[in-house]
C-alpha cells in the first residue's frame, strides 16, 4: 500500500515536471510576452527593458534551470498582471470552485443514483428508455450553453435566482445545476448499466432466494459492486471540473472562481501566472487519482495495491 | 487418402469469435435492424454533414453580409422586407442571417473536429499498432509517454498553446491534437496486444508475412471495429472541445463562425434575442447525441462481448 | 542422443527457453518458467518423431522453438544443418517454405475475415508461386488433397464442420510443400468421430509429400501409430527416448510407466494392476535441483535429489535419463 502510494507521487513528480517543462518551452520559444504586454507603438529599448525586467533575455535553458529551482520551492514569482504572488492568487481562487463543483456533484449524485436504478430495476420499459435518453442528451449538451438556457429561463424569464455574481444560494443554484448535468448524465449511465449486468448475477439471486429483502440486496450488495464504475467516471469528471473544464459555466456566471481567472490569464497572456495554475492542477488531478484509488480498495477488497 | 471423406459432413454453425460477413452496403443497413434508433442517427448524421459540405449551396444568404435594417428579427415564416427567404431561425446584431450562419458554422466546426480526430487516429493508431506488437523497452516507453500526457490537464495546455501561437483555427487545431492523440494510442495498443500472441498471428508468421504484412493484413482489420468506436465517440468530443474553446474567444475567430463561437457571440444578447443562442446549441447537442448513438452502437453491433445476452 | 548422421533434418542442441515471471513495477523479471531446458534430440528425414508429456511440460514451446516462432534462450536448432537462429532474411523466408505447422486449433488461426481460399492460398501469394487463376486452381487442389470439396473456397471458416476446419489448416500448412512439419496436437480439439480421418490424412500426406513430421500430443496412443520414434517429455526435460516399438516393449524411466498405464485397456475382462500418478505437476517456477520427477517418483533414491540425471544411451537408440535402474514391466506391444 505505502509502496503503492510513493509509487503513484513519484509518477505525479514525472507529470507536473513534464508538463511544467512541456509549458514553459513552448511557452518560451513559440511566444513573445514582450510583445504582447507594451502597446504596439513602444520603442526597442522600451521592449528591452522590460525583457531584462522579466529575465527573458537570458538564454532560454538559464531561464528553464531558474524556473524549475524556483518551482521546487514552490516559488512561480510574480504574476505580471497583477503583481502579486502566483502561487497566494491561484490558491485563493480554488476554495470558490471547489464549493461550486462540491454542490453540483451532490445535485448530480442525488438525481443520478435514483434515475440509473429506477431505469435498471425495468430495463427496456418506457421509462427506461425515457432515462437513459435523458442521460445521454444530458451529456451532450455543452454546458455552456445549458448555462445560457438556464438564464433565459429561470433569471431572465422567472427571475427566481441572480444572472451573475457570487455570494448568496441564490448566485450558486443556476451554476452549480448547470455543472451537475454531465456528472449527472454520466453517473445515471453507468448505474443504469452496471446495475442491470448485477442485478441478475447469481449473488444477488442467491441473496434473494434467501430471503433478503430487496433494499438490502440494493444497497449491501449490488451498490457496492457498481461503486468501483461509478468512482472510475465520476472521478474523471470531478478532475476535469476542477482543471479548469468549468471556466466556460464560471465565465457565464460571473462566479469568480479559478475557471474565471485561467480565462483571464489566457486574455492577458500571464506566463507566469499559468505555470502556477498548471502546477496546481496537476497536484488537484493527481491527489483525485490517489483518492479514487484508494476508494476503488474500500469498495472492491480484491483490490490490494 | 482416406476411406471415409470428410466432405460429406455436414457444416455446424459455431458460436465464438464476431464473424464478418462479405461486405455491402445492404449488409451494412441490415445490421440495424435490431437499433431503428442508431440508423436515425446515422441519417441525422449524414443530413448535418451533407449541410455543411454543401452550405454554399444551400445557405439562403451571405452568412457574413448583415442587412442593417434587419438587426436582431426573431425567427419567422415570413419574407422580410426586401424579399427573399424567410429568416426561420431569426437574423444576429448585425442582420446576418441565422440559419445560414449555422449551415458555415457547422461547416467549420466539422473540419476542425474531423481533422483533429484524423490526424490523432493516425498517429496514435500507429504508434499503438508498433508498441502493442513489438512490446518490450519500446512499449514501455511510448505508453509511459502516453500516461504522463494523459496526466495533463488537457483544456489548460490547449489554453497555454493558444496563448502563445495566437488565437486562430489553425492553433486550434494543434492544440487539439496535442491533447487527443492518447485513446487512440491507448485504444490500438490494448487490441493489438489481445491479438499479438492468437494463433492467427502466429499462422501468419509461420507461413513467413513480414512483419508490416501482419500489422496492416491481419491485426488491423480485425481491430478496426472497436478503432472506429472512438473515432465516432471521439468526433463528438472534439466538437465539444472546438465549440467550448470558440466559446471562450480562444478558438475559432470572427469573420468565421462555428457553432460555439455563435453562442459566444450572441451571448450579450441572451435576454433579448434567445434565438441567437438557442439554435447553434441545439446544434451541438444534436450532433453530439447522434455520434453518441451511432458510435454506441457500433461498440454493441461489432463486439460480441458488450452484446446484450 | 544426436545421432551424427547427414541424413539428419533437424537437430536440436542443448536447447533452452526461461520465460519470465514479471513482478514490479518496472516489470523486472526475478524468476523464470523452465519451460524448456537442455533438450537434445535430431529427426532423420522421412521419420516421425513424436513428443508426448502432460499438458504444461513444453512440448508446444519446443515446437514454436524449432519452427523459431519463439526465440531461444540458449542452445541452437539446425535445420539442414544451418543454424535457424542465424538466417538472413532470404533464408529465413526459404526456412518458412520448408517448415510449416499443424495447429490444435486451426479455426483460431485463421483470419475470420478471409474465406476459405484466402487462408489456403495465402502461404502462396506471400511467398510469389501463384496468382490470380493459377492460385484459385492451385488452392482447389490442396484442398482435394486434404479430402475437401474446391467449393469449399468461397465459403468462411465459421460455416465450417470442426474436422473440415483442421482439414483446411492443414491445406494451408501444406500449400508451400513443407519438408517439416510440426503438427501440434492436431487432433486433441476435434471430436472423437473424426479424429482417426484426420490421423489417416497426416499418414497418407507423409507417404505422398514425403514429409518429416514433429509430432506434438499428449496421448501416447495417437503418438505410436503415428511415430516411428518416441520422445518423453517431463517438466521441460527429455526424459526417454526411443524407437516407438522398443519404447512399447521396454522402458527405463519410470514416467514412461506411468504414462502407459494410464492408458485405458479396450478389453474390459483384462485387469491389470494400475499405477496411478500421485501428487501434482510441481511448478515450472525454478525447479529443485535433482530430477524433476523424483518428488512423484515411487523409486527415487537420495542421488535423485542432489543430481540431474543425464540422458544416457542404455540400450542402442535407447536413451534414459534416470540413476535408478528400471525396468517397465507390462508389454504393452
Amino acid at each position: 500500500m505505502l509502496k503503492y502510494v510513493i509509487q503513484r507521487l513519484l509518477f505525479t513528480v514525472v507529470v507536473i515536471f513534464g508538463v511544467s517543462i512541456l509549458v514553459f518551452v513552448i511557452t518560451h520559444l513559440i511566444g513573445d510576452p514582450v510583445k504582447a504586454m507594451l502597446p504596439l507603438q513602444a520603442t526597442d529599448a522600451q521592449r528591452a527593458q522590460l525583457a531584462h525586467q522579466l529575465g527573458l533575455d537570458k538564454p532560454i535553458w538559464q531561464q528553464l534551470t531558474e524556473f524549475l529551482g524556483n518551482m521546487i520551492r514552490l516559488d512561480f514569482g510574480v504574476s505580471w498582471w497583477q503583481q502579486v504572488s502566483c502561487l497566494s492568487i491561484v490558491l485563493s481562487k480554488i476554495p470558490t470552485t471547489l464549493v461550486l463543483v462540491g454542490v453540483s456533484f451532490i445535485i448530480a449524485i442525488i438525481i443520478a443514483f435514483p434515475m440509473g436504478i429506477i431505469a435498471a430495476y425495468k430495463p427496456d420499459s418506457l421509462l427506461d428508455r425515457i432515462l437513459t435518453t435523458a442521460s445521454l442528451i444530458g451529456i451532450c449538451l455543452p454546458s455552456f450553453w445549458v448555462a445560457l438556457m438556464l438564464v433565459l429561463f429561470f433569471a431572465v424569464k422567472l427571475g427566481w435566482f441572480y444572472t451573475s455574481g457570487y455570494g448568496t444560494i441564490r448566485h450558486l443554484v443556476l451554476p452549480a445545476v448547470t455543472l451537475a448535468v454531465v456528472p449527472a448524465g454520466h453517473i445515471a449511465q453507468i448505474v443504469r448499466f452496471s446495475m442491470a449486468e448485477q442485478l441478475n448475477a447469481q449473488y444477488a439471486v442467491t441473496a434473494r432466494a434467501k430471503g433478503v429483502k430487496e433494499s438490502v440486496v440494493l444497497v449491501k450488495h449490488v451498490l457496492k459492486n457498481i461503486m468501483t464504475a461509478v468512482l472510475t467516471i465520476g472521478g474523471m469528471d470531478l478532475a476535469m471540473y476542477l482543471a479548469g473544464e468549468a471556466a466556460a459555466v464560471e465565465v457565464v456566471f460571473g462566479w469568480p472562481g479559478f475557471g474565471s481567472l485561467v480565462v483571464d490569464t489566457i486574455s492577458r497572456q500571464d506566463f507566469p501566472l499559468l505555470q502556477a495554475e498548471i502546477f496546481v492542477v496537476a497536484v488537484i488531478i493527481c491527489l483525485i487519482n490517489l483518492i479514487v484509488d484508494m476508494l476503488y480498495a474500500y469498495f472492491d477488497p480484491r483490490i490490494t495495491y | 487418402m482416406s476411406e471415409t471423406s470428410l466432405q460429406d459432413l455436414k457444416p455446424i454453425p459455431s458460436p465464438g469469435r464476431q464473424i464478418y460477413k462479405p461486405k455491402g452496403i445492404i449488409r451494412f443497413f441490415a445490421r440495424f435492424k435490431y437499433n431503428k434508433i442508431a440508423l436515425v442517427a446515422l441519417i441525422i448524421l449524414f443530413v448535418i454533414f451533407a449541410i455543411s459540405i454543401f452550405a454554399p449551396y444551400l445557405a439562403p444568404y451571405d452568412p457574413a453580409k448583415g442587412v442593417l435594417t434587419e438587426r436582431l428579427r426573431p425567427p419567422t415564416l415570413e419574407r422580410p422586407a426586401g424579399g427573399g427567404f424567410p429568416h426561420i431561425f431569426g437574423t444576429d446584431q448585425q442582420g446576418r442571417d441565422v440559419l445560414s450562419r449555422i449551415m458555415y458554422g457547422g461547416r467549420v466546426s466539422l473540419t476542425v473536429a474531423f481533422t483533429v480526430v484524423g490526424i490523432c487516429f493516425i498517429f496514435g493508431t500507429v504508434l499503438g499498432l508498433i508498441s502493442g506488437y513489438f512490446g518490450g523497452w519500446v512499449d514501455m516507453i511510448l505508453m509511459r509517454v502516453v500516461d504522463v500526457v494523459s496526466s495533463f490537464p488537457g483544456l489548460l495546455v490547449a489554453l497555454a498553446f493558444v496563448m502563445v501561437l495566437g488565437p486562430s483555427e489553425r492553433n486550434l487545431i494543434i492544440a487539439l491534437t496535442v491533447n487527443g492523440w492518447m485513446i487512440h494510442a491507448r485504444m490500438a495498443r490494448s487490441q493489438v496486444l489481445t491479438l499479438r500472441e492468437s494463433a492467427m498471428v502466429e499462422s501468419a508468421r509461420a507461413i513467413g508475412l513480414s512483419v508490416p504484412g501482419i500489422v496492416f493484413g491481419h491485426i488491423l482489420p480485425n481491430i478496426i471495429s472497436p478503432l472506429i468506436t472512438v473515432f465516432v465517440l471521439d468526433l463528438g468530443h472534439q466538437i465539444a472541445a472546438e465549440a467550448n474553446m470558440s466559446f471562450l474567444g480562444f478558438g475559432i475567430q470572427p469573420p468565421k463562425s462555428s457553432w460555439g463561437l455563435m453562442i459566444g457571440e450572441g451571448r450579450q444578447y441572451i435576454a433579448s434575442a434567445w434565438w441567437l443562442v438557442t439554435f447553434p446549441g441545439i446544434m451541438i447537442g444534436l450532433t453530439l447525441l447522434c455520434l453518441n448513438l451511432f458510435g454506441n452502437w457500433v461498440r454493441e453491433e461489432f463486439d460480441p462481448l458488450s452484446r446484450k445476452q | 542422443m544426436i545421432q551424427n548422421d547427414r541424413e539428419n533434418l533437424v537437430v536440436v542442441r542443448n536447447l533452452q527457453k526461461l520465460f519470465p515471471v514479471k513482478a514490479g513495477f518496472f516489470g523486472k523479471a526475478r524468476s523464470f518458467v523452465h519451460a524448456v531446458d537442455d533438450v537434445s534430440f535430431s529427426i532423420k528425414k522421412g521419420q516421425t518423431m513424436g513428443l508426448v508429456g502432460e499438458s504444461g511440460c513444453g512440448k508446444t514451446t519446443i515446437g514454436r522453438l524449432v519452427l523459431r516462432l519463439l526465440e531461444k534462450t540458449s542452445g541452437e536448432v539446425e535445420f539442414k544443418g544451418k543454424n535457424i537462429f542465424n538466417l538472413n532474411k532470404l533464408e529465413q523466408k526459404q526456412f518458412r517454405r520448408e517448415a510449416q505447422l499443424i495447429f490444435q486449433d486451426a479455426f483460431s488461426s485463421f483470419d475470420l475475415r478471409k474465406c476459405v481460399g484466402d487462408i489456403v492460398g495465402e502461404p502462396l501469394k506471400v511467398h510469389g508461386l501463384a496468382s490470380g487463376s493459377e492460385l484459385t486452381d492451385r488452392v482447389a487442389d490442396l484442398l482435394k488433397t486434404v479430402g475437401l470439396k474446391p467449393e469449399l473456397m468461397r465459403e468462411f471458416p465459421h460455416t465450417l464442420s470442426s474436422g473440415q476446419k483442421q482439414c483446411v489448416g492443414m491445406a494451408r500448412s501444406i500449400a508451400l510443400n513443407p519438408e517439416f512439419v510440426v503438427a501440434d496436437e492436431p487432433i486433441s480439439a476435434l471430436d472423437v468421430s473424426v479424429r482417426a480421418q484426420v490421423l489417416n490424412l497426416l499418414k497418407d500426406l507423409q507417404e505422398e509429400k514425403d514429409m518429416t513430421y514433429l509430432f506434438i500430443s499428449h496421448d501416447i496412443r495417437v503418438v505410436r501409430w503415428l511415430a516411428t520414434h518416441i520422445a518423453v517429455m517431463y517438466l521441460g526435460k527429455l526424459v526417454e527416448y526411443a524407437e516407438t516399438e522398443e519404447l512399447f516393449i521396454q522402458r527405463h524411466h519410470p514416467y514412461t510407466e506411468a504414462l502407459l498405464n494410464a492408458v485405458p485397456v479396450e478389453d474390459p475382462f483384462q485387469r491389470r494392476e494400475r499405477k496411478i500418478l500421485l501428487g501434482e505437476v510441481p511448478s515450472p517456477v525454478d525447479p529443485v535441483p535433482g530430477c524433476r520427477f523424483q518428488p512423484r517418483c515411487e523409486y527415487a533414491v537420495d542421488r535423485c535429489r542432489l543430481e540431474t540425471p543425464p540422458l544416457v544411451e542404455k540400450s542402442p537408440g535407447h536413451w534414459v535419463a534416470c540413476f535408478v535402474d528400471f525396468h517397465g514391466a507390462g508389454d504393452f506391444s
